[in-house]
């Protein structure tokens, strides 16, 4: 009874910051408090946003430039999934692993992605390659990271328990171990996301022709302030939306998750 | 082999237990005398640890064996190493010195031959009830059909049928250690090792896995070896009653009891009021509340 009360208070302070940042800015900009080169009126981002969702922008539809954004980190993300957490479980389970990839992914992590694309781009040129090399590497250190942390986190009875009761190192690694580290795994692949998406449109804005963050960059060439509030808007969204969609296969997945 | 003879008392307290107040109480075992071989045998145990300034002993010289179809309760002080004892017996750590076999094969890691009920039951929550039941004979390489058959039939023993499909979470503390019971019993090890099981469960709930696990002891005549801190659940449970002193442990006291076999067999619930269980909690207490 309470806690649901909290919820609805929680929720209206919530919704109350979204409108109140609306209103200040429908006011401020329709008042001319602010440059409407600064900061455009919300009627012109809807329309810029009509016009480009209509028409394109350059020689792209949006939902090209989306795909295309999309696509890019698809491919890194799945990449992640099939090298991190294989990579990561192993590191957890096998010291000997683990002293391997510890120095280079140790090193490589804490360097901001963007200081190494200079040199995937001299190596792999300037198309897609390098940029999902680039949001692989930036996915790869936060998942590995917490398939280790997950692993070496497990209770040692749920190991020694399997042990007695018969089950292999191989069964343990993979009824037991596997499934015991997966709400940590859940919690690097959202990091992981995170982290390829803002990496993904700052890669854009470096040497693209599609892609949402090569139209923000481009728009600003113009000072178009409505299309560039409107890309950013849109990435914001497209952010929040992909978090959900791997939240919702988490509780699909991690049922038990902070039930017992 | 070593013929080391049982040896019940090894202190002079324990002397004077057996004898106090014209109470001469002489144990008897709920299974015959032992001519038979014993099953485990502990020799010289000892167990250190690195502490900040050297090695700290843990446990000292422990020796006794352990007899088929016996239900040992180890008692003891906090700290003297009476869960160490039963994870040097699981075969987690190994001991510094000494040896323990198994029907004369010294213990080496971790096997299925050695059931453990842990105090915090550490079962699978991504399986099912079944499933965790399941888990032993399925490892094992056991044809489907016929781990469905086992995990049925010591879900039942446990009284937990119906709870088959729910998950771990959806469980209750009780229930909870009764899967684990089932966990480790379907397997049949050739002992069942049981950690403080009951220690987190409210007086109630600990009278009733109390009676389900002396029921499936004296039906299966499984020998279990069953560490407490609590003096009354020793004395309801065990076969015989071994104490640890406080740091470092060492064997002092060791006593054959009889409650136990009397409740399985029908004996009024109330014997924990008679004047002989009373006698022995009040002795084994002392000797206890003495170590510390």
């Amino acid at each position: 009874m309470k806690t649901k009360t909290l919820k609805k208070t929680e929720r209206w302070i919530t919704l109350g910051v979204i409108a109140a940042v609306l209103i200040v800015w429908t006011l401020g900009t329709n008042l001319g408090w602010v440059s409407a080169v600064l900061v455009p009126k919300p009627q012109a981002v809807i329309a810029a946003g009509v016009d480009i969702v209509k028409n394109g922008y350059k020689d792209y539809t949006l939902v090209q430039h989306l795909l295309a954004s999309l696509q890019r980190l698809l491919i890194a993300f799945l990449l992640v999934l099939v090298t991190a957490i294989p990579l990561g479980l192993l590191s957890g389970y096998n010291t000997k692993v683990r002293a391997f990839m510890e120095p280079i992914v140790e090193f490589y992590r804490p360097l901001p992605p963007l200081a190494y694309y200079t040199i995937l781009v001299l190596w792999m040129g300037i198309g897609n390659s390098s940029k999902i090399t680039l949001l692989f590497l930036a996915g790869f250190a936060p998942v590995y990271i917490a398939c280790v942390s997950g692993v070496t986190r497990i209770k040692e009875d749920y190991i020694n328990g399997a042990k007695t009761l018969g089950a292999s190192s191989r069964q343990i690694f993979f009824y037991v171990v596997f499934p015991a580290a997966l709400s940590d795994i859940f919690t690097g692949v959202r990091t992981a996301v995170g982290v390829e998406y803002t990496t993904l449109v700052a890669a854009e804005m470096v040497a693209a022709v599609s892609g949402i963050g090569w139209l923000v960059l481009d728009a600003s060439n113009y000072l178009r302030s409505d299309i560039i509030f409107f890309g950013v808007i849109l990435m914001g969204i497209t952010g929040i939306l992909l978090d959900q969609l791997i939240r919702l296969v988490e509780r699909k997945v991690v049922h038990w998750k902070g039930k017992s | 082999m070593s013929k080391k003879k049982h040896n019940p008392v090894p202190y002079e307290s324990a002397n004077e237990l057996v004898a106090v107040e014209g109470l001469h109480y002489h144990g008897k075992e709920p299974f015959p005398e032992r001519q038979e071989k014993e099953q485990i045998s502990i020799e010289s145990v000892d167990l250190s640890y690195k502490g900040l300034d050297g090695p700290v002993k843990a446990l000292e010289d422990i020796t006794f064996n352990i007899y088929r179809g016996e239900f040992i309760c180890v008692l003891g002080p906090s700290g003297c190493g009476k869960s160490t004892l039963l994870k040097i017996i699981a075969g987690f750590i190994p001991p510094t010195a000494g040896e323990i076999k198994l029907d004369g094969e010294i213990i080496e890691g971790t096997d299925w031959h050695r059931g453990v009920v842990f105090q915090h039951p550490p079962l699978y929550d991504w399986f099912s009830v079944r499933s965790n039941v399941e888990f032993g004979p399925k490892m094992r390489g056991l044809p489907k059909e016929e781990y469905t058959k086992l995990a049925d039939e010591y879900l039942k023993k446990v009284g937990l049928t119906e709870f088959a499909d729910k998950k771990i979470y959806e469980l209750s503390g009780g229930m909870k250690q009764r899967v684990s019971i089932a966990r480790a019993l379907v397997n049949n090890p050739e002992i069942l090792l049981m950690d403080e099981p009951f220690g987190a469960l409210d007086a109630l709930t600990r009278e009733t896995v109390q009676d389900l696990t002396r029921k499936i002891w004296w039906e299966t005549g499984k020998t279990i070896f069953f560490i407490t801190h609590d003096v009354e659940e020793a004395l309801l449970l065990g076969s015989r009653v071994i104490v640890l002193s406080k740091h470092p442990g060492r064997v002092i006291e060791d006593i054959s009891i009889d409650f136990s076999r009397q409740i399985a067999e029908g004996a009024d619930t109330n014997i924990k009021f008679t004047e002989e269980f009373y006698s022995y909690r009040e002795k084994l207490l002392k000797l206890i509340n003495s170590q510390r």
